[in-house]
């Protein structure tokens, strides 16, 4: 019987891995980072995020929506609400003005983060018909999580010789078919941090990377913890009841 | 252990110092499924609460600039109609001189409004009866024999500091929280 | 009194109810004492774990309908702003979605049980019947339910299967239209697929009654797979049973929150996170792991209404599957060909459902029909034969005389060995 448990268990398991991996990227293989946010106790670590958003704003958000985000989840980050409010502040929200006409007014905590273009075609006919997609959710819609997104931004190099790279596209080590419409967003230096870490490609795709782990999931330390919680109690109630199903059957057996 | 041939099974009693300890140890098992109930149930009842976006909605600004004296406006706020009246100071004065006067909720017209700015009353439009909107924000409609709104659907009539006077409607007009931010503008919420 | 119940309830409250609407008598009678094997394994709590994942499917599914927005353009959103912004609406939608799953899990291993010691043979055959109703039930709820996110996986795998059933001559393209309401699948078909999704499980607790009714009518089998020969062979439900499916519960739970709280999106995919797009398939389009088996034996066929008519087929074949097994003998357990062939059959699923996962290529369309021709091999073939030539081992007494030993049980009347299945 309990075979029966444990076949059906590695059944399962064996079921489960193929359809996560069978994504595009297939027989791509991301380096496994260390990231503050992994395992059953990870936390966003609230630094690297900040500079994140920072590096979002300053570059991802040119031609990038993350629309699902508004600008009061970041105090997620340890922003205050008066720093929210001056950060939303300083953003220009389209909006439709008293006289039904559309109109520009600063944003506030409540308002979604600013996409650059009002629609995909829009976005497409800026960016030669290739579409940046929404970021809000990217690092849970690729099977390699914030893994893939930080090779993909760090994985920019010179093409191999015998490869022929389309008209305005990009060598990739760790994209799909190897070739990009992107540009190679980040460059050394390219930021300014407010706390005055260095900004090398690899610092800021890691910042940038946490932060968009957080915006993807902003609940997760919450669910983590009470996870944690949750687990614990039912391995004490799983070995109560136990004990009481064997006091109950004792004069059975 | 044997048991009498067609006898069918019954669980034993056993007396004493072992019925304590089985029930202890049932009493914690039932304990424990309540604590899990209970927190199986939470999680459900709590997503009816307001949402964070619903919560985030919860203040509005108001550049009173435009409403000159005499006039009111209606905003919204939390889903519901605020009126946002410029007084005369005859309106003022009107509101005062009944502050001593027979209240069906009585509040005198200083509470109702922010010092130095009594010129500005600010309620939520909501008769506080059955929940129409007063008539009375626009010069058109009728006010009321207290000259501030009067409600259509159970003739309930406020004065000038949006009190009660007259009809069914228990209180006054509440005065939502707000707060001056310059001489013209305020947030509401 | 004329027409009251005669209530034995003590409570004088409960009893005045019970007289006239006698639940707490049927309470008593078909969960308090009802007489049950007493030598079930912990493979028999699956059935009551079942019923407990469809309470928590339909009241977390509930709760999501009252923030869900059943249309193409905001249902992706409104998903959102379940995860970011309704309390705890994270925690609904990953238990709804890892539940599905669960379910899944859940069901197999209580079919893989019945299977294994023979509980769909006479007199259980209708009872058998109604759990691959509800299986099928419990398909078409996860399809549509699959849907709902409208990410790129909900549109491309609802495209992929409504379009199978063009497969079928002359009505075959009126079909799909009509289950699309449109000429692709788009808000006319979110829509619906939300209102039925909504129905089916409702549906699906009226077949479950009625399989516990019929699972009361012949009583259960047990893991020996002989009847029940008098009241030395059983327990009463409560307490026995009521507290050992608690344990299976509290497992059942644990493995559900570590999914839930420490790898939500495990069992999914990754590309349910793109919003659905018209114009942009995915590279592969695949289900839901637990349709993996199916997909396999649909792509298996090169023709496309064969590879649909054995789809369906593979669960025809179980639900008349108590007419292909000829074996007089119940539990695998005395089957000692049976018992191997069983677990074979169990590799030939897992093997179908990794080759499902795989794109349709090389080596993987051979492994996918070789598993899916020893399937129904197995099913239509192996079992048939198997049963009249199969030598069983011999069967003990009785229940009791099996769990107790030699003392117990009393006399049973007649030969030494239990009569292998007595015919009704």
């Amino acid at each position: 019987m309990n075979l029966l448990r444990i076949a059906a268990a590695a059944a399962v398991l064996a079921l489960a891995t193929p359809s996560v991996a069978v994504a595009a990227e297939a027989d791509m293989k991301f380096p496994a980072q260390s990231w503050s946010f992994n395992g059953p106790f990870g936390t966003f670590d609230r630094a690297s995020a900040q500079r994140g958003f920072q590096v979002y704003q300053e570059v991802c958000a040119v031609c990038h929506a993350v629309k699902q985000a508004r600008y009061r989840n970041l105090d997620g980050l340890g922003l205050t609400a008066k720093e929210i409010e001056a950060l939303a502040a300083a953003v220009t929200i389209g909006d439709i003005g008293d006289d039904g006409q559309p109109m520009e007014r600063p944003g506030q905590p409540s308002d979604r983060f600013r996409s650059p273009f009002p629609n995909e075609r829009a976005a497409r006919a800026a960016n030669n018909g290739a579409y940046p997609p929404d970021l809000s959710v990217m690092v849970k819609a690729r099977a390699g999580g914030a893994d893939q997104l930080y090779a993909l931004l760090i994985g920019y190099d010179q093409a191999p010789a015998d490869m022929k790279i389309g008209d305005g596209m990009n060598y990739n080590k760790y994209y799909a078919g190897h070739q990009i419409a992107m540009v190679a967003p980040l460059n050394d230096g390219q930021v300014d941090y407010a706390d005055g870490t260095r900004a090398s490609v690899e610092q800021m795709a890691r910042d940038v990377t946490t932060f968009f782990a957080y915006i993807a999931e902003p609940e997760m330390e919450v669910r983590k913890r009470l996870g944690v919680k949750v687990v614990l109690f039912l391995i004490f109630m799983t070995g109560i009841t136990y004990a009481v199903k064997r006091r109950v059957w004792a004069d059975v057996h | 252990m044997a048991e009498s041939a067609a006898a069918p099974h019954v669980a034993p009693q056993t007396g004493g110092a072992e019925v304590t300890k089985r029930d202890f140890l049932k009493l914690v098992a039932a304990s424990g499924a309540a604590v899990g109930a209970g927190s199986i149930v939470w999680p459900m009842v709590d997503s009816m609460n307001p949402a964070a976006d619903v919560l985030a909605l919860s203040s509005t600004t108001v550049d009173l600039a435009p409403v000159t004296a005499g006039q009111a406006i209606t905003v919204m706020w939390r889903g519901k109609p605020v009126f946002v009246r410029h007084r005369t100071a005859e309106e003022i004065a009107k509101a005062r001189a009944d502050d001593k006067g027979r209240l069906p909720d009585p509040a005198t017209d200083a509470t109702r409004v922010k010092t130095g700015k009594d010129q500005w009353l600010i309620v939520v439009g909501v008769c506080t009866h059955l929940g129409c909107i007063p008539l009375g924000n626009r010069s058109t409609e009728v006010r009321g024999e207290y000259g501030g709104w009067f409600c259509p659907c159970h003739g309930s009539h406020y004065d000038t500091s949006g009190r009660i006077r007259l009809g069914p409607a228990p209180t006054n007009l509440p005065v939502p929280p707000y707060a001056f931010e310059g001489d013209t503008n305020i947030k509401i919420g | 009194m004329a027409g009251l119940h005669k209530s034995d309830i003590p409570n004088p409250v409960l009893n005045w109810i019970d007289s006239r609407l006698p639940i707490f008598t049927m309470l008593q009678k078909e969960y308090g004492v009802f007489p049950t094997p007493r030598n079930f394994n912990y493979l028999w709590n699956f059935g009551a774990l079942n019923m407990v994942n469809l309470v928590i499917m339909i009241a977390t599914g509930i709760f999501l309908a009252m923030n869900y927005t059943p249309h193409a353009t905001m249902a992706f959103d409104s998903v959102e702003r379940i995860m970011r912004d309704v309390n705890y609406g994270w925690l609904l939608r990953y238990v709804h979605a890892n539940g599905a799953s669960m379910f899944f899990i859940v069901v197999y291993i209580h079919i893989l049980r019945s299977l294994y010691y023979g509980s769909y043979k006479n007199p259980r055959e209708l009872l058998w019947i109604l759990g691959v109703v509800i299986f099928l039930l419990m398909m078409a709820t996860a399809f549509m339910g699959y849907v709902l996110p409208w990410g790129q996986m909900s549109f491309w795998g609802a495209t992929v299967i409504t379009n199978l059933f063009s497969a079928f001559p002359i009505v075959g393209e009126s079909i799909v239209t009509w289950l699309w309401g449109g000429y692709s699948v788009d808000n006319a078909t979110l829509n619906r697929f939300f209102s039925l999704h909504y129905l089916l499980p409702f549906v699906l607790v009226g077949v479950v009654f009625l399989h516990i009714a019929a699972l009361h009518i012949t009583g259960s089998n047990n893991p020996l797979g002989i009847d029940v020969k008098g009241p030395q062979d059983t327990l009463p439900f409560h307490p026995y049973y009521t507290m050992k499916d608690s344990v299976g519960i509290c497992v059942y739970l644990l493995v559900f929150a570590v999914l839930v709280f420490f790898a939500p999106n495990f069992l999914g995919h990754a590309d349910n996170y793109i919003p659905a797009n018209p114009l942009v398939t995915p590279a592969h389009i695949v289900p839901e792991w637990y349709f993996l088996p199916f997909y396999a034996i649909l792509r298996s066929v090169p023709d496309k209404l064969g590879g649909v008519l054995l789809m369906f087929g593979a669960i025809a074949v179980l639900a008349v599957l108590p007419w292909l097994d000829t074996s007089p003998v119940r539990s695998a357990r005395f089957r000692p060909v049976y018992r191997i062939l069983f677990w074979v059959l169990v590799v030939a699923g897992v093997v179908l459902g990794i080759a499902g996962g795989k794109p349709a290529e090389g080596v993987w369309v051979w492994i996918s029909r070789v598993a899916t021709a020893y399937y129904f091999l197995h099913f239509l073939v192996i079992l048939p034969i198997l049963g009249k030539f199969e030598r069983p081992l011999p069967l003990p007494e009785s229940i009791s005389r099996a769990v107790l030993g030699a003392g117990g049980g009393g006399p049973i009347p007649g030969g030494a060995a239990a009569k292998p299945m007595e015919k009704a």
